[in-house]
């Protein structure tokens, strides 16, 4: 149900995403959705990656803080008022998103948007009982 | 476990009547042989006569860091080149290095009183002592090295860097007990759960740490790390090098000093007056038996106090409070006095914290500023911008509420602050002053 996010700390410094695309890059790990949080101080990664355990393991070697993250993948119409049907499920539901992103190609001719709850669980379920369907790890990765 | 039994648990008249004899003949010897000392005790009327009584020492001159660089290189041995068989130098940040000179007879005191306090560990013939101090003409690498092989232990004389073999041979040698700064155990012990070693691999059981200031909770991961004892070693290349006091494991609080061959005070660090047994001021070291480079009440600008409790071990050399810092260590940023090491107390135990911390001070302005770097651990404990905003503000309270001061914090990224294998660099000081 859940599939794992990357999430990575980077201070800002000029060249540090660079960093972060070549170490991955360079070690034959493909990125297949990405989004960037950025603040004054600091910004945060959220990659989907088709590696997890080597890419958190060579991100942590080459002096990253870096962990695995469980996010939902829904998948969403690729129409107008696709993604405002779900957010609309949600809201019924009285549930807050930490955050969402979507990922780079359609699958299945679908668009598909990660999200970041602060209550996983009974997002999941909800969206499920209403027919929303999420992808799995493997269906993420091919 | 004692080295010298007779001589650690003396009766204090028996150590003072020493003390006094050896004082006085180390009087003697550099009014003698060094002209700076002599010239400095004329000035104040002196003679080596005068010195009656161990409160005596009061009257003599001080010797200050100063004076060992404008004597450079030999300006203050009290023994002719015929007799000096070692010098040892203090890595000089600015100019030249110190220069200390010893000779067979002070060699063999420095021995003595390392396997002293390797006794204070618990460590014998039968240990494996990897000395991971630098060897060469820092102290700490050939002092610990003497002192082990004094005890008739097996010495390694692996030397600083190169953590992967330190690891290896730890392991296929099955050390026992470890010598090196307290800033490169912590490495050592952060390379080992980095690497996802097994602990029960090792024999490591105790190590013996210092050249450098550290707090309790670095004892903490030290040992929990590596699972040993951790005890601190004091000592500076002026007055030998380490061995001048040591913790012991049934206290585990305070060192040991060395009585019988060094003369300790506990002195205002600006108006030179003797404080009472428990408060703390600068640590002021007279060494009584060296016969190569003498120093008559060294300023060593460490800050301590003198803990006047027996100790529960036995001894009766008395014990110095570990050191809380040193004067020249510490900074001042807008009026307020800071130690490095009170951040270290205060980010220690924050989850998601690396005990690894950079204070870098500028002006802007005319305006002192203190940015504290803090770097993070390789696991990220979360990942929302508000949980690491929090996390921020967590440590920047706790520093600020321990330096009583505003400060920028920044969260680093692991490894990024330099590592070290001899002694850590806590502070970049930016600060151009103008009068």
């Amino acid at each position: 149900m859940f599939i794992q996010q990357l999430s990575v700390y980077i201070e800002n410094h000029q060249g540090r995403l660079a960093d972060f695309c070549a170490l991955l890059g360079g070690n034959d790990i493909d990125l297949s959705a990405l989004s960037i949080a950025d603040t004054s101080n600091f910004g945060l990664i959220r990659a989907i990656v088709s590696d997890n355990e080597k890419a958190l393991a060579l991100l942590q070697q080459n002096g990253f803080a870096a962990s695995l993250t469980p996010v939902l993948a829904v998948s969403v119409a690729d129409a107008p008022s696709g993604l405002a049907a779900i957010l609309q499920i949600l809201r019924e539901g009285g549930l807050s998103i930490e955050y969402l992103y979507s990922f780079m190609r359609r699958i299945n001719h679908e668009a598909v948007i990660l999200f970041r709850f602060d209550q996983p669980e009974p997002a999941a379920k909800l969206l499920l009982s209403r027919g929303v369907r999420l992808l799995s790890q493997e269906e993420i990765a091919s | 476990m004692f080295w010298n039994k007779p001589i650690e648990t003396m009766k204090r008249e028996e150590l003072e009547r020493l003390q006094l004899e050896r004082l006085r003949a180390t009087v003697r010897r550099v009014y003698q042989n060094v002209p700076l000392y002599r010239m400095r005790m004329q000035e104040k009327g002196l003679v080596p006569e005068d010195i009656k009584t161990l409160q005596d020492v009061q009257k003599l001159p001080f010797t200050q860091k100063t004076d060992l660089r404008d004597e450079y290189p030999y300006g203050l041995f009290a023994a002719p080149r015929e007799e000096i068989v070692r010098v040892h130098a203090s890595s000089g940040t600015t100019g030249k290095p110190v220069v200390a000179g010893y000779t067979q007879a002070d060699l063999q005191i420095w021995a003595e009183v390392v396997a002293r306090c390797l006794g204070c560990a618990d460590v014998d013939y039968r240990d494996t002592v990897q000395v991971a101090y630098g060897y060469g003409l820092f102290t700490g690498g050939l002092g610990l090295h003497d002192g082990a092989q004094r005890v008739g232990a097996q010495v390694v004389p692996i030397s600083s860097g190169n953590t992967q073999r330190q690891l290896m041979l730890m392991e296929d040698l099955g050390s026992t007990v470890l010598a090196c700064t307290p800033s490169y155990a912590l490495m050592i012990g952060e390379s080992l759960r980095d690497s996802g070693f097994d602990l029960t691999r090792l024999k490591l059981r105790k190590g013996v740490f210092g050249a450098e200031p550290w707090t309790e909770g670095m004892r903490d991961q030290i040992e929990g790390l590596l699972g040993i004892q951790a005890l601190d070693i004091y000592g500076l290349t002026e007055t030998m090098g380490p061995g001048v006091a040591m913790e012991c494991l049934e206290g585990r609080n305070g060192l040991h000093v060395w009585e019988d061959h060094f003369l300790i005070e506990i002195l205002d660090p600006e108006s030179g007056a003797p404080l009472p047994d428990g408060e703390t001021g600068e640590l002021v070291i007279s060494t009584i038996s060296k016969e190569g480079m003498p120093l008559l009440r060294y300023r060593t600008h460490d800050l301590t106090s003198i803990l006047p409790e027996p100790c529960a071990c036995g001894r009766t050399h008395r014990r110095i409070r570990r050191l809380r810092g040193r004067t020249d260590d510490m900074l001042i940023i807008r009026g307020v006095n800071v130690f490095p090491s009170q951040v270290e107390a205060a980010i220690m135990g924050i989850e998601g914290i690396a005990p690894r911390y950079l204070l870098v001070v500028d002006r802007v302005n005319n305006l002192d500023t203190l940015e504290v770097q803090v770097e993070l651990m390789p696991n990220l404990p979360f990942d929302e911008v508000r949980q690491i905003e929090r996390l921020e503000g967590q440590v920047r309270r706790a520093v600020e509420q321990v330096l009583n001061l505003s400060v920028r914090l920044r969260l680093v990224e692991p490894g990024s602050i330099e590592r070290s294998e001899g002694k850590s660099r806590r502070v970049l000081d930016k600060r151009t002053l103008f009068n």
